[in-house]
């Protein structure tokens, strides 16, 4: 069905409630679209000179609770002439009936259609998203390829971690912010402003140079991708002069000038996160060579005990929510994390809030916190992450973990009073054996044994959770090979048939398992280059929608639309999944910059594979992996001066940003 | 403390479990000193009477809070009524002051609109209902496929005037009695379309029915059209309270 094009401003901006209305009795959980959350904001339209829509490209219940969102929305409804609404992915059996009756994509703060705002920015934590996003952009009516886009449609933007390399969504956004979005939101809505004052010069084309020149986010169609015969790529070239050769991502550099969400939403649908977040530092330099997030987020921002403690207690304010999460990537590595820890759970002692640290590393300091926070609590499960079944895969991966190291932090948390452990771990990491990953069986055997020494029970439990390893850009698995899906299924079959084989603990020990199908189709995603871009949209078209939700994910139609959109090239699956790449081979994200010296991934590479650590840049020399040369940043750690308001009067403290 | 809330407009859409989420979180934005049960998870002293299904509007629901401290109904009220989102209402709130709060909710009354019905067509269905001896329908429950007598718990029902002639959609009132399982408004509609089958009752393709819980109270035999009123089940602990 066609979609009206492009919408002129204002008047049809106008509400498209009284016609969802009508469809939401024949849906399921109607209430995630009728917006109305606590501490939601509905700008007014006339009075904005920009506005935004911000789409979460998942269902309501994941994308509501998602903070980078929740950050950009108030950071842009908090400026003088800006709106800022959001919208979600919209379940199929809403999509078929707004197909049906012509309800364009809409947002859920107050219903407008998306093809009436000026910026659609999508950010995305995950690639399995991409379909999503072509379903909001065809319902919304705006081209779905983005050389279809009129004058009046929105400009799209792709952000979050995936937006590292943006390549295989080339063709269906108009521009990509690299790295952390506060400023960059501003910094385009600036641009936006003065193109809209000045009277749009050279229109949306005028529009898109202005924001290439600034560097302030990537435009993919003013590139130009060569390619070899072998069908490697041979160079990205900018097609003007004016167009930077690299576009560097965003580093925002003091967290406590930006106490973002301040008032965090509170959905009235359910969600996947019940709880308030506070982002307690940003950025992680542990060096895991999986880890996409540790390498792209450096360094590492702390905010300060004195600024978490405002933002905790201004948040349950504002919220009424009983948990609150102290989020990062590794949430024990805070500098000053038990003094924060012993600050709050004294200040929320005897009330009926809990705190919680989702934190997964692997030591006895841990213990001490997680005891910290649940002093009246319930000592139910613990988490931690050692990632490789074997000694030798955990010197690959860089995660210095030793497996006495691993048996002493559960026997400590089993014997101060837990009763389950959950363990996780990636399954075809490079150089990995069966024997590597048959390791975890003993590992989870033994952890049983200890634990029933210490503790005195037989009723404790341990939980392996395990899943495919997917290698990812701007990380020294970048040239990895991934592991083909039939050899990891096989080789947690295994894993499982050893666990369940052991008579003696195997019943106490829990086996999750994620199939490698969705990993192998997500490796394509993560490190494809823009030919990809036609086997989403055939996959879209054959019905892809959801990629991220097992019963919607199908493998073979993403199988067949590789097939059927890369006929005429010399690549395939394989090619983008299996393949080892060399030194020499021009990636897809190259010309965009993490930070992360090209040089220093490549020797990590190598060093991974010789099984030799690095250490943490925190508390040893740096090691030049070039992030804080390359982007004048530098490491912002405790221990800082403003202390803690008295346990009982938080003291209201609030940043603002410049 | 007893309170009536209403649900309106797009929070229609709201669940009960969305209803007590949302009520939790603001009775702790309002600071309303909540009585908590004793064990191992205390949970706040809330309970629940007879909830609207989930698409429907209502101005009367109730619930019932355990307070820690007396404090005053007319400042909770304003205090929670600002706490919960425009469209979940405070809109009265009494001292408990009896304990057959329960056996006063005996009735419904309910209003369907009905877009794309003439209020002629209306007219026709309820008089072949109210006719009826019996009119059995069934519906899937959380417990499987279930039978209801919608005539044996109808009191009244009847095609409300509309000022305009109200060509385009009829408004139905009807006076359902409160009974275990109960009957829905849904339940209604299933047996208009049973007793007199019409295309426009039937068909998937008319806009959805607007219902709206007038009032939920005890039940008393009156003079009135209906020969049936509802009262106010807040009243006899206001009286209570100033005597």
């Amino acid at each position: 069905m066609d979609m009206p094009r492009g919408y002129p401003d204002a008047m049809s901006a106008a509400s498209v409630f009284p016609a969802l209305e009508a469809l939401l009795p024949r849906i399921q959980k109607p209430i995630q679209y009728v917006g109305g959350e606590v501490n939601a904001v509905v700008g007014d339209w006339d009075a904005a000179e920009v506005r935004w829509a911000l789409m979460y490209p998942d269902a309501y219940e994941v994308g509501a609770p998602n903070q980078g969102v929740q950050i950009l929305y108030e950071v842009l409804n908090e400026q003088p002439g800006v709106l800022c609404e959001r919208t979600y992915a919209v379940w199929p059996d809403l999509e078929a009936l707004m197909r049906e009756h012509a309800v364009p994509q809409f947002t859920v703060d107050a219903h407008r259609p998306v093809g009436a705002f000026d910026l659609f920015g999508i950010s995305f934590s995950t690639e399995l998203g991409y379909t999503n996003m072509l379903t909001a952009l065809d319902l919304a009516g705006i081209g779905i390829l983005a050389v279809e886009r009129g004058e009046s449609d929105p400009i799209v933007v792709a952000g979050g971690h995936a937006a590292f390399n943006p390549e295989p969504i080339a063709d269906f956004i108009d521009a990509a912010v690299l790295g952390d979005g506060e400023e960059a939101v501003l910094r385009l809505t600036d641009i936006v402003r003065d193109w809209k004052r000045e009277g749009r010069p050279g229109g949306r084309a005028g529009l898109l140079q202005l924001i290439a020149a600034s560097g302030v986010a990537y435009v993919p169609s003013l590139y130009d991708v060569e390619y070899l015969e072998d069908g490697r790529i041979r160079r990205v070239v900018p097609r003007q002069s004016g167009i930077p050769w690299r576009v560097a991502k965003h580093t925002l550099m003091d967290l406590d000038e930006w106490p973002y969400p301040k008032a965090p939403l509170v959905p009235l649908a359910e969600t996947v996160h019940e709880r308030m977040s506070v982002e307690i530092f940003r950025g992680c330099t542990r060096g895991c060579r999986f880890c996409q997030a540790g390498m792209i987020t450096r360094p590492v921002r702390e905010r300060s005990k004195a600024g978490i403690a405002a933002m905790v207690a201004n948040g349950l304010q504002a919220t009424g929510y009983e948990e609150v999460g102290l989020l990062s990537l590794s949430s024990a590595d805070h500098s000053e994390i038990a003094e924060v820890t012993t600050y709050l759970a004294d200040c929320y002692e005897g009330s009926q809030t809990s705190l919680s640290l989702p934190s997964t590393r692997v030591d006895a300091f841990n213990i001490d916190l997680a005891n910290e926070l649940s002093r009246n609590g319930r000592r139910s499960g613990l988490t931690f992450a050692p990632e490789g079944g074997s000694e030798r895969m955990r010197r690959v991966i860089n995660k210095q973990v030793t497996e006495e190291d691993l048996i002493r932090t559960v026997a400590t948390a089993y014997a101060a009073g837990w009763r389950q452990v959950k363990l996780y771990f990636m399954c075809g990491l490079p150089t990995e054996t069966d024997e590597d990953v048959l390791q975890i069986a003993r590992m989870a055997a033994e952890v049983i044994r200890v634990g029933r020494e210490v503790s005195g029970r037989r009723d404790i439990r341990c939980t392996v959770s395990i899943g495919g390893f997917v290698p990812k850009p701007h990380t020294p698995f970048q040239w990895a090979a991934q592991l083909d899906h039939e050899t990891t299924d096989a080789r947690l079959a295994k894993l499982r048939d050893a666990i369940r084989s052991n008579r003696e603990y195997g019943k106490s020990i829990g086996f999750r398992y994620h199939d490698g199908k969705p990993g192998t189709i997500e490796g394509l995603l993560s490190r494809g280059d823009r030919r990809v871009g036609r086997v989403i949209l055939q996959a879209w078209r054959d019905g892809a929608r959801f990629d991220g939700w097992s019963e919607h994910f199908d493998f073979d139609r993403w199988s067949m639309a590789v097939h059927t959109a890369l006929a005429d090239e010399p690549v395939d699956l394989d090619w983008y999944t299996t393949r080892e790449r060399d030194h020499a081979e021009v990636l897809p994200w190259d010309h965009l910059d993490s930070g992360l010296d090209r040089e220093w991934l490549w020797e990590d590479w190598q060093d991974s594979v010789g099984e030799h650590g690095v250490e943490d840049c925190r508390w040893t020399p740096c090691f030049d992996c070039g992030v804080c040369d390359q982007l004048g940043t530098s490491i912002q750690v405790g221990p800082t001066d403003l202390g803690l308001p008295d346990v009982g009067h938080p003291e209201v403290r609030v940043g603002s940003p410049g | 403390m007893r309170l009536r809330y209403a649900k309106r407009g797009r929070l229609r859409f709201a669940s009960h479990r969305d209803f007590q989420r949302a009520l939790e979180r603001a009775l702790r934005r309002a600071d309303v000193p909540m009585a908590y049960s004793a064990g191992f998870s205390p949970h706040p002293k809330i309970s629940y009477a007879n909830a609207a299904p989930t698409g429907t509007a209502s101005e009367a629901e109730f619930f019932e809070i355990g307070l820690a401290q007396m404090c005053d109904p007319d400042d909770v009220r304003l205090r929670l009524d600002a706490a919960l989102p425009p469209g979940l209402d405070i809109v009265d709130v009494v001292i408990a002051r009896t304990s057959d709060f329960a056996e006063r909710l005996q009735a419904s009354r309910w209003r369907i609109e009905l877009p794309g019905l003439t209020p002629a067509e209306a007219e026709v269905a309820v008089a072949a209902l109210l006719a009826a001896e019996e009119v059995i329908v069934e519906r899937m429950t959380k417990n499987g496929l279930r039978t209801f007598d919608v005539r044996g718990a109808l009191c009244a029902a009847r095609v409300m005037p509309t000022a305009d002639g109200g060509a385009a959609c009829a408004i139905l009132t009807v006076v359902l009695r409160q009974a275990t399982p109960a009957v829905r408004p849904d339940d209604v509609l299933a047996a208009l379309r049973s007793v007199a089958p019409s295309p426009v009752l039937t068909g998937w393709h008319t806009p959805p029915p607007l219902v709206t819980r007038e009032m939920q109270g005890p039940l008393a035999e009156t003079g009135s059209a209906d020969g049936f009123a509802l009262g106010d089940p807040l009243a006899a602990d206001r009286e209570a309270d100033q005597t």
